[in-house]
């Protein structure tokens, strides 16, 4: 039961963030860019429900915009990482051999990179931009894909069904499509809201350091940038995006544990 | 000893240990905090201001000095005389000057100096002061005649800036990591990444130092640099990096809050060479269509002076030339349609990191934004800006503060990053290089800046600010930066 009203909690924060950012693209308060150096640093009001930034900028619609491109960012990210880690998987795992000890050693070693810190240096060769931004992260989300089906399909590989199509003659692509991926397409979804958290955060960060979304786009890690040196001043200013990632992040991660536990017959039992 | 005589002893350090707090209040050191390291220390190899910040005046010292408001005043020559030609300098040099390591200073310290600053091999940021310099005589060890191949109105001014500070035969080369100079301060100690300590030496030639010792130490980022501050760790900041927190210190009575000028006369630079910026009336507009106030007020918390000219309030011959061009947006739309700029015309702004520009770059996109001119706002790195917009001119307009002290012969070159080209502005400055008279000089300074103004090759917007912030009981700190230093020799802790 409690497990339940987490991922409630989670899939209700989720789908506000959703919704939030696809407002984004047709209505904010004020526009995000819209400069009024007069009403500067600005405290919390009725025309401005969360004050307004040192150049005037009304914050709440800073952080719905910003919110946006988090989002967009990490859905380019995920979606990479899906793409390309889900076939890399399944050929890893229907093959095996000599392409399987390939492929993993190679996830093997992009995982022994600490992957926020490669993404810096992808950044930082291909140019800041929040595109690059987006597939650096991206890159990290391929072998983690790329393991999971590979275990998955192994596993499912032994089971009577899958034998069968096989002794069938079916062509693998048709195994995978037909008999594999749905079988764990409640794995990936999992494992997809996880690293769409993570892909959230590592954004952040990113365009913290100023290698990600660049102005004047708006973004949460920029919003964190700007607000340091008003730290003692107006520590509103910093608060505000904290709150809105921390949100994200544990809304996506309360949904994703809900769902694993939802999902894994062997939990729904007990 | 009898029993009433130990008693009165253990009394005498009772009270001597609890004065022991009072007598600490009496302090003679001072930390002073930086926001970068230099990377070396030797003013005549490198154009760093950091290095200045550390060194100018405290360790080393030239034949002239700048003073805190920018005067030239006598350093290691006492006075002087000039040949009415303007050709012929003679120095009478001061007696009884010795380098930190003991090394005697004389006149032939002066040609050493001189001539390693201009030989085809020095490192000399600023060889163009030594440029004029034709002969270096010395007819006594305290007399140094120096001739010139043309006159040079700057050249007493030059004489005193850190390039052109006098060093040692023996330890010249050594200078980067244990700078020995003449000054009241000596060097103990560089803990690298953290701080750069001196002392006070004590066979100074002029009035001694106060202070006991000194400790620069560099602190990066800005919100550290005011914990550092409000915690009191560090006892003053020269130049304070967190502007958005001055409301806050200037509340706080511990601390002295001066706002002054530096020399950074902060520039929307335009590439004269490339159309539309080709066009008077496309400058002007852009001048017309930026309000400075609100620029000033967003990047630097409103602490700095409008500027209409490339010159500051330090400099001679300074006019306030800052309401040429008001904010007028109408008339800036007017003037682009006149010039046939098209209403959504894009350009790129290219921002270097400092916050100045970043910041700035989108304000001053918004406002272009009003006028109807579209910017693409283009961070860059230091090596990115430097090597495409200051070395090979590839930019539409670009955000940047001209550190230097009166350089206005940047707009006299045939080859300079923002291709500005007028004759008459080349004439004005050659008559003001070779004039010996104080008086035409300073006509001619103002003739420039109107020059600049009416021309408005860059949009000039304000100078940064110096942002002074200190312990409010301790004393003289230069409230202006004329030429970038810490001059600390005369500092001291009031009550």
């Amino acid at each position: 039961m409690r497990r339940h009203a987490a991922m409630a909690v989670g899939g209700a924060i989720s789908l506000a963030l959703l919704a939030i950012s696809l407002l984004a693209l047709v209505w904010t308060p004020y526009p995000p860019t819209a400069i009024d150096i007069a009403h500067r640093l600005a405290a919390p009001s009725a025309a401005h429900w969360l004050g307004t930034d040192p150049l005037g900028r009304d914050v709440l619609s800073v952080l719905i915009a910003g919110g946006h491109n988090s989002l967009a960012v990490a859905v380019v990210a995920v979606g990479a990482g899906l793409v390309a880690g889900v076939p890399l998987g399944l050929l890893a795992g229907r093959r095996g051999g000599v392409v399987d000890d390939l492929l993993m050693r190679g996830a093997d070693l992009m995982f022994a990179f600490p992957a926020l810190l490669t993404a810096v240096i992808i950044t930082a060769l291909a140019g800041p931009g929040a595109m690059n931004a987006a597939l650096a992260i991206g890159i990290f989300n391929v072998p983690v894909f790329a393991r999971l089906t590979r275990g998955a399909t192994r596993a499912l590989g032994e089971r009577d069904f899958v034998r069968a199509a096989q002794l069938l003659g079916r062509h693998e692509l048709a195994i995978g499509r037909v008999h594999i991926l749905p079988n764990i397409a409640a794995l990936l979804v999992v494992q997809a809201s996880t690293q769409f958290a993570l892909a959230i955060l590592a954004e952040a960060g990113l365009s913290y350091v100023g290698l990600g979304t660049q102005p004047p786009a708006p973004s949460w890690g920029r919003m964190l940038n700007d607000a340091q040196t008003y730290i003692f001043t107006a520590p509103r200013l910093a608060i505000f995006p904290g709150l809105a990632i921390m949100a994200a992040v544990l809304g996506l991660n309360l949904l994703g544990d809900g769902l694993r536990d939802f999902l894994d017959p062997r939990l729904r039992r007990i | 000893m009898t029993g009433w005589a130990r008693l009165g002893l253990g009394i005498a350090g009772i009270v001597f240990a609890c004065a022991g707090p009072a007598l600490a209040q009496a302090k003679d050191t001072l930390t002073l905090g930086m926001v970068l390291e230099p990377p070396g220390l030797d003013p005549t190899a490198g154009a760093a201001a950091a290095i200045r910040e550390v060194v100018y005046a405290n360790v080393f010292e030239g034949l002239t000095r700048i003073d805190g408001e920018g005067h030239v005043v006598p350093g290691l020559a006492a006075s002087w005389t000039m040949s009415p030609d303007g050709k012929t300098y003679r120095f009478a040099l001061r007696p009884h000057v010795t380098f930190h390591d003991g090394t005697q200073f004389d006149c032939a310290i002066v040609k050493f100096s001189f001539d390693r600053a201009r030989a085809p091999d020095s490192t000399n940021a600023q060889k163009e002061i030594f440029e004029p310099i034709a002969a270096i005589d010395c007819p006594e060890p305290e007399t140094a005649v120096i001739t010139l191949k043309r006159p040079d109105a700057d050249f007493l001014y030059g004489l005193g800036w850190g390039d052109a500070v006098m060093v040692a035969p023996q330890t010249a080369a050594q200078n980067q990591t244990t700078p020995i100079g003449t000054g009241p301060f000596r060097f103990t100690r560089w803990v690298k990444g953290d701080r750069v300590e001196l002392a006070r030496y004590a066979g100074y030639w002029g009035q001694a130092a106060r202070l006991s010792a000194v400790t620069f130490k560099f602190i990066a980022d800005p919100a550290a640099a005011a914990a550092a501050l409000l915690a009191g760790d560090i006892d003053a900041f020269g130049n304070f990096p967190a502007p958005e927190i001055l409301p806050q210190l200037r509340a706080d009575s511990r601390f002295a809050v001066v706002i002054g000028a530096t020399e950074g006369k902060t520039l929307l630079a335009l590439n004269n060479a490339r159309k539309p910026f080709d066009d008077i009336r496309v400058r002007r507009a852009l001048a017309y269509a930026i309000d400075r106030r609100a620029l000033v007020t967003a990047t630097m918390s409103g602490a700095a002076r409008i500027i209409g000219s490339h010159y500051t309030p330090n400099d001679p011959g300074f006019i306030d030339l800052a309401a040429t061009y008001p904010y007028d947006p109408a008339r800036a739309k007017a003037l682009l349609a006149e010039a046939g700029i098209a209403p959504g015309t894009r350009f790129t702004l290219a921002l270097p990191p400092p916050p100045y520009a970043r910041r700035g770059g989108e304000v001053i996109a918004a406002m272009l934004q009003e006028v109807g001119l579209n910017v693409d706002l283009v961070p860059m790195e230091w090596a990115t800006w430097l090597d495409q917009v200051f070395k090979r001119s590839d930019f539409d307009m670009t955000i940047i503060a001209h550190t230097e002290p009166r350089d206005l012969a940047i707009y006299a070159r045939d080859h300079y990053y923002f291709n500005y080209h007028n004759a008459a502005f080349q004439s004005l400055f050659a008559r003001y290089r070779e004039t010996t008279d104080p008086a035409a000089g300073i006509d001619l300074l103002r003739q420039m800046q109107r020059q600049l103004a009416t021309d408005e090759p860059n949009v000039f917007l304000y100078v940064l600010p110096k942002i002074g912030v200190w312990n409010a009981h301790l004393h003289g700190l230069w409230s202006n930066d004329p030429i970038p230093a810490n001059d600390v020799t005369g500092v001291y802790w009031g009550n």
